[in-house]
């Protein structure tokens, strides 16, 4: 490094380019190198609409997360929330694209996130709750984590090859999502009487809204049927023995719950939300809808 | 209370608040053939999440990589200048021992 | 009590000390060092430290409402890392013999100051990149300097940030540079931006030189290697052909080339000001005590968990043994 000039000291090029940023720059083209081609027999409108659900999820759940920023109880955690949101926010990223690109209408990841309504969101209502304290923050956590550890686990083998691409990188994230929130999960059953009520009370608050993780829309068991999707129905016994372990370790006893009711059946899947997604939708499309024309 | 005892077990160490956690020190092997390097610290409750963090900051969760995290007051060590005759105090048990660096300002002694 | 032999060795000690300064090597943790430049050092460290970490919520405001996807996952890596780099300096400080706990308790306390550039607020999303180009341009130039600093675990702290910060400097520009290829509400927004954020990117580099009576001593140590106006020269002379390149007007008429000094000169930033917002009373001083406050109290009990469970286990491991 040359010192007499400050800005071309650190400008000056340096192979490991990478280093020099966290994340590296690679937010241009989050499917560069993956075939992309949809595969003969699928669904092109389906396929498109379940890759917003799996990305809704992902992006709701990654503003949530991100409003954690400056306010977490350690800087360490800080820095792995930050890491969590990051994560799903290129999961979102990845499938809004794959969404866009199928419908082939000329929309992109910006125009789905940003241009479409309330009820056009198809994420499970989960993810939507408001922050919380950090209790009901690594139970909501676990419970997401677990269901969409053992739904992309299955997707890795997608018969569309961007699922299965963003599935096969997913599984690594969200393991490592899961671990996270089991570890604290055992820290806050286990650490003081306080603590323990707070995560009791952030699964009282979640578990209602697992039966919808476990109710396939009809788009998921068509697409299932195609071997492009996962119906997530089966996937509840492995679901429950997960948790079934982590709180036995943490002592921690899972509320019993009624699951939380839907519109004639409906619920997040088919747009049918709770209050909160609307204010979420306020404050992230708010600066993008204000000037439509730009680009940033 | 027994638990801060626990937290601080060597006698005349500076206490810290109850809710501080311990020190650890890093070590990053960032690739094969190459030693563990001392890359920083952290704080962090136990072992596990002392791991998990050094992961999160020090490696940005580059797998492949070794990490060795180890408490702050179970490191020995010794001056970096080994022939510096004033180094001074005996027992030196900790790495970052607060009250160490007390000692040259007001007592040099030999 | 201080005798004639204990005198001599405090002597040769700084003697030793001054040796290794002279010789441009670094002191290293367990070295013997003066009081003063451990507290000098303790406390630029720790200010440093706590600018990264009060400097998270200006650009964190911005980041539920990112007008991108691209530019969302940028803004929240960014300020992740803003933690991690609070965290190496929280790091190198407690080398001196300080603990994190203790510092956190002082900048609550406002004990201990942080950069008074974080005390101003982020009105539009303009703000972000001018933050990125100006406020993190002139860290820049503040702390390469740095990455030589005598003290071996500050400037390696140091290197690290470095090669991140000037990764966010380019994310800072890149983004001005499309909103100044953009609609014109979005060339307006940059302008304005820049319009309040350039005097105090100015001040970031302290007070003019007669007035920062430390910088003699902090020189001699090897702590700094410049003074304040010789880097807020520096900055000025790099960011004027940035500027213009953008398209963007600095607001100083007084900014010109003098061609007999090789440099800009330009006005004198309003240091009245500059004291006024370190004293306190800026914009934004309450609010993001404030937030750091709340933040640290909400979290006390999730800290006291996860201690009490570690203390558990470690007494059910003893207890198995």
């Amino acid at each position: 490094m040359s010192f007499d000039n400050a800005y071309e000291a650190v400008t000056e090029a340096q192979p490991d380019g990478d280093t020099r940023w966290a994340f590296g720059t690679g937010f241009v083209d989050p499917l560069d190198g993956v075939d992309t081609t949809v595969p003969s027999g699928v669904d092109r409108e389906g396929l498109a609409t379940y890759c917003l659900m799996l990305g809704d999820d992902a992006l709701v759940l990654s503003h949530r997360l991100s409003e954690w920023t400056t306010r977490a109880h350690e800087l360490e955690d800080e820095v792995a929330l930050a890491n969590i949101a990051l994560d799903l926010l290129g999961q979102a990223r990845m499938l809004l694209s794959r969404a866009a690109a199928v419908a082939g209408d000329g929309g992109d990841e910006d125009s789905l996130a940003y241009f479409r309504d309330e009820r056009e969101f198809r994420n499970v209502r989960l993810v939507e709750l408001p922050r919380g304290d950090f209790g009901r923050c690594v139970a909501g956590l676990l419970v997401f984590s677990t269901w969409r550890l053992a739904v992309l686990g299955r997707l890795t083998h997608s018969a569309d090859p961007v699922l299965a691409a963003v599935a096969a990188k997913g599984v690594k994230e969200v393991t490592y999502h899961r671990d996270y929130a089991a570890r604290w999960a055992v820290r806050l059953g286990d650490g003081t009487e306080y603590s323990a009520r707070r995560l009791h009370q952030g699964f009282a608050d979640v578990l209602p809204f697992v039966a919808e993780l476990f109710t396939p829309h009809e788009l998921e068991r068509e697409l299932a049927r195609q071997e492009v999707a996962v119906d997530p129905a089966p996937l509840r016994p492995e679901f429950d023995e997960v948790l079934h372990t982590v709180c036995t370790t943490a002592g921690t006893e899972l509320p019993e719950v009624t699951p939380v009711g839907t519109l004639a059946g409906e619920a997040g899947r088919h747009g049918v939300h709770t209050e909160h997604l609307g204010y979420l939708l306020a404050e992230m499309q708010s600066l993008a809808r204000g000037d439509p024309e730009a680009r940033w | 209370m027994t638990d801060s005892t626990d937290r601080n077990p060597e006698p005349g160490q500076v206490r810290t608040p109850d809710t501080a956690w311990p020190l650890f020190e890093v070590f990053v092997r960032g690739k094969r053939g190459l030693n563990h390097v001392h890359v920083g610290s952290l704080h962090a409750p136990d072992e596990r999440m002392a791991l998990h963090n050094a992961r999160n900051l020090y490696t940005r969760r580059n797998e492949g990589v070794s990490i060795w995290v180890v408490r702050a007051e179970h490191i020995t060590a010794s001056s970096p200048d080994e022939k510096d005759p004033f180094f001074a105090p005996s027992g030196d048990k900790v790495y970052r021992h607060p009250t160490f660096y007390e000692l040259p300002d007001d007592v040099p002694h030999i | 009590m201080v005798g004639t032999e204990s005198a001599t060795v405090d002597e040769q000690l700084h003697e030793h000390f001054t040796r290794t300064i002279e010789r441009d090597q670094r002191v290293e943790p367990r070295d013997w060092m003066p009081s003063g430049y451990r507290r000098t050092l303790v406390r630029q460290i720790a200010q440093h430290a706590h600018s990264e970490i009060i400097g998270m919520q200006p650009e964190g405001n911005w980041i539920t409402r990112a007008p991108s996807l691209r530019r969302k996952a940028i803004l929240l890596a960014k300020v992740q890392d803003e933690a991690g780099h609070g965290l190496y300096l929280y790091s190198a400080a407690e080398t001196l013999g300080v603990d994190r706990a203790e510092l956190t308790d002082k900048l609550l306390t406002q004990k201990q100051k942080y950069s008074s550039i974080f005390n101003y607020p982020t009105l539009t999303f303009a703000d972000i990149g001018v933050i990125g180009w100006l406020v993190d341009g002139a860290a820049i130039v503040n702390q390469v300097p740095l990455c030589r600093c005598s003290y071996g675990p500050y400037g390696r702290a140091m290197v690290r940030i470095c090669k991140e910060e000037s990764f966010h400097q380019r994310q800072g520009y890149e983004l001005l540079m499309t909103m100044m290829n953009g609609t014109r509400r979005q060339r307006e927004m940059v302008q304005d931006a820049t319009d309040r954020w350039w005097w105090p990117s100015l001040m970031m580099f302290g007070p003019p030189d007669g007035d920062s009576p430390n910088t003699r001593q902090s020189m001699e140590w090897g702590i700094k290697r410049h003074t304040n106006d010789e880097l807020r020269q520096k900055f000025v002379d790099m960011t004027v052909p940035q500027a213009e390149a953008l398209g963007v007007r600095l607001p100083d008429s007084g900014l010109v080339y003098n061609p007999e000094r090789g440099h800009y000169d330009f006005s004198e930033p309003d240091w009245d000001e500059f004291r006024r917002v370190l004293e306190g009373n800026g914009p934004c001083n309450a609010q993001r005590i404030e937030r750091r406050r709340e933040a640290h109290r909400d979290g006390a009990w999730v800290r006291e968990a996860a201690a009490a469970h570690a203390a558990k286990q470690q007494r059910r491991g003893r207890a198995a043994v």
